[in-house]
């Protein structure tokens, strides 16, 4: 597939102002984070929910456990792709029971991926509570989930694909929005 | 990686290799954890059909596909039609057409899975064929010495016993090879199977040489149901030479690993010093295997292969 970019969406300033205020945010509806985790989706969740975490440090000098959530052995749709997504592994290093986690991850569409999550996440234990922030939130949802955090609504067409660039990955900040230029 | 079958390590590449090995990583973690179960491979049906005896790598791709969710059901060749004369074609056919989507195979034929393959459209796991290969036990041998020593590359093994009639060993050969290891051999003159220069690997009839300065150790079981007479004048007598105790150790590096696949004869191929010493993986060995397996099973059922093929 080939793609053309069409708009920037947010640059490096307005991903990171959106994550600190997504921090903000997760203190506040959490009265304090005493008894909050970040898990972060691979690969992109990750960074981020490591991000959202040092700016809670600065915020509330607590520092939240980050564990690395992979979804690929629960996705729905395993037997219909033509290959095999590369499993990463799960790093969820402490006990998720009776906490309240927020998964963290870069886009919302289909709620899919979140769904998986949740299946994921329940297999390693009881939380008190699941959360979610997202960077971006496209729309057309597939399932009945919703964001507790949002750092941005963007409107999409399916066609349309919503890239998030972040430096630990892609070398770069940033969100645009490109369109797949194939018949 | 995108094949039907797993019938030998000498026909895989070795990004296919990679590519198992990197998926056992994450499969091992599922193991170690409370819940050992995850989705993946619900509505997938696998069998194990083992002509020979075993325990550990039955029990293995079992469990292995019962932590993924698939339904898996056992064909005890002992006590069935089999027995009453049915043919081999005939069992595959039978198995196929109640909705299979995997058949692992063990036989003491070397060739079986291949002509198993042949004549089905599920995919088929060689479990070890006759004198041939055991493709699933090379691979948790490399899993183990990777995890152990960060790296395959360049490393000396030494593999230990009756090369002849080891499927373990060529497979390992094959594997290793791959990886660019200096791989070695050490046995009686007997039990060294012909064209090993061919493979590029050095033959030893001492111990004491052939572990100078190695990093791995695989020992083979003395397989007494392969055994013809005459081969070695008895049991003690290979003990006496080729029995690995702790004093061979100090030939090769310091932190070398001992493999065995297990079943173990202690006191014929293996000292209890050193099966349960700390060089010693056995026991991990067992553990990856199963981690191995689930990464093959995942790999070979998770994505859907007719769709490649169409």
């Amino acid at each position: 597939m080939n793609f053309i970019d069409k708009k920037i969406i947010m640059d490096d300033m307005a991903l990171n102002r959106a994550l600190t205020r997504i921090a903000h945010e997760i203190i506040e509806r959490n009265k304090g984070v005493n008894n909050v985790a970040l898990v972060g989706i691979q690969r992109r969740g990750v960074p981020l929910a490591t991000r959202i975490a040092e700016r809670i440090a600065e915020i509330e000098n607590v520092k939240v456990p980050v564990g690395i959530l992979d979804i690929t052995l629960y996705r729905d749709d395993l037997t219909t792709l033509a290959s095999q997504p590369v499993v990463h592994r799960t790093a969820v290093n402490f006990n998720i029971n009776d906490i309240n986690v927020v998964l963290v991850d870069d886009v919302l569409y289909t709620g899919r991926t979140i769904r998986a999550a949740l299946d994921a996440l329940i297999d390693l234990g009881r939380p008190k509570s699941i959360q979610l922030a997202v960077l971006i939130d496209r729309g057309h949802r597939e399932l009945p989930i919703k964001a507790d955090f949002i750092g941005k609504n963007v409107p999409t067409s399916r066609q349309e694909v919503v890239s998030v660039f972040v430096k630990e990955v892609d070398g770069k900040d940033g969100v645009v929005i490109q369109e797949i230029t194939d018949p | 990686m995108n094949q039907k079958d797993l019938l030998g390590l000498k026909e895989l590449r070795r990004e296919d290799i990679e590519t198992i090995l990197d998926t056992a990583v994450p499969m091992k973690d599922i193991i170690k954890r409370d819940i050992k179960k995850v989705p993946t491979l619900r509505g997938k049906a696998m069998v194990t059909v083992f002509y020979e005896n075993s325990t550990r790598t039955r029990t293995s791709f079992e469990i292995a596909g019962k932590y993924l969710s698939a339904d898996t059901v056992n064909l005890a060749v002992s006590t069935s039609s089999v027995q009453k004369g049915e043919s081999l074609k005939d069992t595959i056919k039978t198995i196929e057409v109640m909705g299979f989507d995997l058949m692992v195979i063990r036989h003491s034929m070397s060739g079986t899975p291949h002509y198993v393959s042949r004549n089905t459209n599920m995919s088929v796991i060689n479990a070890g064929d006759g004198t041939n290969e055991h493709p699933t036990q090379a691979l948790l041998d490399l899993y183990s010495i990777r995890e152990k020593k960060g790296t395959l590359e360049g490393l000396k093994v030494a593999i230990v016993g009756d090369i002849l009639h080891s499927r373990v060993a060529r497979s390992n050969i094959y594997g290793l090879s791959k990886f660019g290891c200096e791989v070695r051999v050490v046995g009686p003159a007997t039990l060294m199977p012909p064209g090993l220069e061919k493979m590029n690997v050095k033959s030893y009839h001492s111990l004491d040489a052939a572990l100078k300065g190695v990093d791995v150790i695989n020992i083979l079981r003395i397989q007494k149901e392969r055994q013809q007479t005459g081969l070695f004048p008895s049991l003690d007598e290979y003990a006496n030479l080729y029995m690995l105790r702790p004093e061979h150790l100090q030939a090769a590096k310091e932190d070398v690993l001992v493999l065995h696949p297990g079943p173990m004869n202690r006191g014929i191929e293996i000292s209890s010093q050193i099966a349960d010493g700390l060089n010693s993986v056995i026991n991990e060995q067992v553990t990856n295997g199963v981690a191995v397996r689930m990464a093959l099973l995942f790999l070979m059922m998770g994505g859907s292969k007719n769709e490649v093929a169409n």
